[in-house]
């Protein structure tokens, strides 16, 4: 080879110059592009969701009746531990950065994320980790400690799957935080001149404070699984109490991410909501600012709440009580979120589609999960309800009826904006519907079961419990069929729906002000702010978005915006501001 | 007749409350109440219902009201009216839920002191002085070696000592392979406790008994009587202490009925107090996540008058002296109940005649 040929090995990038979506295969492939990575990121996690959903109907088959008929023991707690494991680490938490990665730099105007490598090497560790922690059921010695692992029980349960499952939720872990720096550096120095913090889209506030949630908490429980992983491997006995060490320090460790880890569950999903609300409302979102930093005040106060985890376990009583406080107040900031919504819905012009529909369905089903949240955070009612089917009842409420609700809710009104296409409204409602059965007929029930007597975790129970258990399985049973008509629905409107246009919702934020779907590197020209995000029903954002013209055209045209000039003022570059 | 506006929303908020405060006492979700501790649970979480049937009807009214009344009518495509907020307002619903959880924060408090939570008597023996207060400047110094051993009593230790003074306690609960935690200094004690109710502080409970878990069964010693059993026999108006401590892992001790749980740590003392009013057999669950058979490690505690209690004390003492004369010539297909057992107890140094005599 010669010099030059050399030479020019040398400076051809590695990666593509313009990486982004061409052809469906560039959706299996190592892409920098965000909108690629935030749809393999939806994708791969529903993936994983419908596997911890299959996980979820045979625990309840398991319950359908009273005794161990159905699998064993030892296979009924290896799949409720892989059933949480999936649903929260490589669904809610990635499913809620995937929607970060495809919306955040569209929605503050920039071309990509801010480390575009290190997005997809976060990504690209989800598949691992994911078929890594499903591997085990394969070696036959599937982790069986319960998503939460306490030693010591962890530690004399089977090592391999254990061993297994610690690495798996490290990759995990160490893949949210790379995705939340790189959300934070986005959010702080990414957006386009003249949006200051108080111009963003509420969706990028929520995964602010998500961001700085995840970065604080996240290498704790890193922490206290490699000490785990020490004690399980090595014979080290920081959790051990034969050798003189604490379990109860795990127990510290682990809620110190994985109380917080709920609202990095929720939060992003609050934020989406205020999104979905607002735009088919037809009316400003009611309390900006107070929706804003009510997601700042969760994230602090989700730091100081840990302990109401472990109120029946080893702390003193004074420090139960600042737990009880602290674990209460975080209502206050939360039901600000809700009466505001409730406010930006009163008086609108409500489009019942079906993004609205699981927006109201999140609100409805959130309120409950919140509600016992407060009831569980008053010590002595939690004293007899922790370890029940109460808490079950009350996470599955926040996390399905939130959460997951939030999730469907964010895909069926991003999704004409992903696909360029039109999803189907009467399928999407009657998935809706189905949806709201099952959830209320799978978890309701579970309220009442825990405070009867019914302990968690448990593959044989009083006889007893029957009828309510078997409306609990139905429910799941229902819960599992709902999620067909969605499948189907979007896959099939991606391939042929019709047409979306670039803003079938009429909605203000930019992500909307470009083609559907983006082009590489989001808009032709540098975007200028001329009205808020939520400037329904004002006259100015009418005369600055003429949002009924047929004839949309792209960024820079009438139908946007974006003004075809950048103002010299305002460059994209620092360095070229004067 | 049009009726204003502001008497609706009186007749709605009447009716709310109405509403809210009938369900809040009539909801049927919690068991027959059978201490004297599970009374002012329930009063709590009646209180909660009723605010929570409030905050509940009156969210999931909003809701469905408005999706009914502000329905896009077909062919308006306006937009509604641009109100972005309303100070005043919005410092109301701040204000409301905040004063709610201080109430109930108040009140949880209120009934967590009547139930013994804090039993002050405990964090009196708590060494409050640290070591490092003791010697100013020495312990910056100091390296890991060069610390000397804490001279503060464990106490820990000394609870779990204290047990071992009866025999039966300490033929079942292997306390000398697994050490006792100290208590942190500075912060009380560590070992998990619901103590005594006030007034009673100081004084020492009616009853004492030694419970200690194992996978999967709770094991109940009574050091007054020399009694061991798989049950938990209680008198009615007696204050009962438990003295708990794990062999292996995280067990709870849970009755619905008492509305009390505590976990049961190895390496620690846990104790309960409690005292039981309501005749009847109770079901024991243990409440954390212990192994497979978790599900299957349940009893029952039979709260029954002082004769029943003391006749109960007499056949079992009759009943251990008969199954030790017997425990010679057992059979080994006769354990056939305990197999599940046996594997996980072995190992821990418990005598095949307690397992035995316990499924009898």
């Amino acid at each position: 080879m010669t010099q030059a040929q050399l030479q020019e090995t040398a400076n051809t990038p590695a990666l593509n110059e313009e990486p982004g979506i061409r052809k469906w295969q560039d959706y299996f492939g190592f892409n920098t592009d965000h909108k690629v990575i935030g749809i393999q990121y939806l994708v791969t996690t529903f993936i994983f969701y419908c596997m911890g959903g299959v996980m979820a109907d045979l625990v309840r088959t398991e319950l359908r009746t009273p005794e161990t008929d159905f699998v064993t023991p030892e296979v009924y707690n290896s799949l409720f531990t892989l059933h949480a494991t999936i649903m929260i680490f490589l669904w809610i938490v990635p499913a809620g950065a995937g929607f970060a990665n495809y919306l955040i730099p569209l929605m503050i105007g920039a071309k990509d994320m801010a480390f575009p490598r290190l997005n997809a090497v976060a990504f690209w560790m989800i598949p691992p980790a994911g078929i890594l922690l499903i591997s085990s059921l394969v070696v036959g010695d599937a982790p069986d400690a319960g998503w939460t692992s306490y030693p010591p029980l962890s530690l004399v349960t089977g090592q391999v799957g254990e061993g297994i499952w610690i690495m798996s939720v490290l990759l995990l872990g160490t893949s949210s935080i790379l995705g939340a720096i790189n959300f934070l550096v986005t959010l702080l120095k990414m957006r386009i001149p003249g949006m200051g913090f108080n111009q963003m889209p509420l969706f990028c506030w929520a995964m602010f404070a998500t961001s700085a949630l995840t970065l604080v908490s996240t290498p704790v429980l890193a922490a206290g699984l490699i000490l785990l992983s020490f004690d399980l491997i090595a014979g080290t006995t920081f959790f051990n109490p034969t050798g003189g060490g604490d379990p109860v320090v795990y127990q510290h460790m682990f809620w110190f991410y994985s109380h917080p880890a709920v609202y990095i569950m929720i939060l992003p999903f609050f934020g989406a909501i205020s999104e979905v609300i607002p735009v088919h409302s037809r009316k400003p979102v009611f309390g900006y600012k107070a929706i804003a930093y009510s997601s700042l005040a969760i994230s602090f106060l989700g730091l100081i709440v840990w302990a109401h985890h472990m109120f029946t376990s080893g702390i003193p009583g004074w420090l139960r009580m600042f737990f009880m406080i602290t674990t209460m107040i975080i209502a206050v900031p939360t039901g600000i979120k809700i009466f505001s919504w409730l406010a930006t819905m009163w008086g609108g012009k409500i489009r019942l589609t079906t993004a609205m529909l699981f927006a109201m369905g999140f609100v409805g089903t959130f309120v409950i999960g919140g509600i016992s949240g407060v009831m569980l955070a008053a010590v002595p009612f939690d004293i007899h309800v922790h370890d029940t089917y109460f808490v079950v009842a009350h996470l599955h409420y926040v996390l399905f009826g939130g959460s997951v609700l939030g999730i469907y809710s964010a895909i069926y009104h991003w999704f004409p904006k992903m696909t360029g296409r039109m999803i189907n409204e009467f399928w999407g409602k009657v998935h809706f519907t189905l949806t709201i059965v099952g959830l209320n007929m799978a978890f309701l029930p579970m309220h009442k079961l825990g405070m009867m007597g019914m302990n968690r975790r448990v593959a044989q129970y009083d006889p007893k419990f029957t009828t309510l258990n078997e409306i609990c399985t139905y429910g799941a049973y229902i819960l599992a069929i709902s999620t067909f008509p969605f499948i189907i629905n979007a896959i099939w409107s991606w391939m042929y729906g019709p047409k979306a246009g670039n803003n079938p919702w009429d909605a203000l934020t930019l992500e909307w002000m470009t083609t559907s779907p983006p082009a590489i590197e989001n808009f032709d020209k540098l975007p200028v702010l001329a009205t808020g995000p939520y400037d329904y029903g004002l006259e100015k954002a009418k005369e600055d978005v003429p949002l009924d013209d047929p004839n949309p055209v792209l960024s820079g045209g009438p139908n946007s915006v974006l003004r075809a000039e950048p103002d010299p003022k305002v460059a994209a570059n620092p360095e070229d501001r004067k | 007749m049009k009726i204003p506006s502001s008497i609706w929303t009186l007749l709605i908020g009447i009716l709310l409350t109405l509403v809210s405060l009938w369900y809040g006492q009539n909801h049927g979700l919690l068991p027959t109440a059978a201490t004297d501790e599970a009374d002012l649970v329930d009063g709590l979480f009646n209180t909660m219902m009723v605010v929570s049937t409030g905050i509940f009807l009156l969210v999931e009214g909003i809701l469905i009201y408005s999706a009914f009344k502000y329905r896009r009518r077909p062919g308006d495509n306006s937009d509604g009216p641009p109100v972005e907020g309303n100070i005043p307002l919005e410092i109301l619903w701040t204000a409301i839920p905040a004063i709610i959880v201080i109430g109930i924060s108040v009140y949880s408090f209120d009934v967590y002191n009547e139930m013994g939570g804090f039993n002050p008597h405990a964090v009196h023996e708590a060494p409050i002085m640290q070591q490092s207060m003791k010697m100013p400047g020495a312990a910056i110094a100091a390296t890991l070696n060069d610390t000397p051993p804490s001279t503060e009593p464990n106490l820990n230790q000394q609870k779990s000592d204290e047990a071992m003074q009866d025999p039966a306690t300490a033929a079942v609960r292997n306390a000398d392979q697994i050490p006792q935690k100290r208590n942190a200094p500075g912060v009380g004690i560590v070992a998990p406790t619901i103590g005594p109710v006030p007034g009673k502080e100081g004084k020492p409970p009616a009853m004492v008994v030694n419970v200690t878990g194992m996978q999967y069964a709770f094991i109940f010693t009574y050091p007054e009587t020399g009694v061991t059993s798989g049950e938990l026999h209680v008198p009615i108006g007696r204050e009962v202490q438990l003295n708990m401590s794990a062999n292996d892992v995280i067990h709870a001790f849970w009755v619905p009925e008492f509305r009390l749980k505590q976990d049961i740590i190895p390496g620690r003392q846990s104790e309960i107090r409690f005292t039981p009013k309501k005749e009847g057999d109770y079901d024991l669950i243990c409440a954390e996540l212990c192994g497979p058979y978790h599900g299957a490690m349940r009893t029952q505690v039979i709260v029954e008058k002082q004769e029943a209690f003391d006749n109960w004390v007499q056949e079992q003492l009759v009943a251990s002296a008969e199954t030790l004369n017997q425990a010679v010539a057992v059979n080994t297909e006769d354990i056939s109940p305990d197999k599940f057992l046996a594997p996980y107890t072995k190992d821990m140094g418990i005598q095949p005649e307690i397992l035995h005599q316990i499924h009898h």
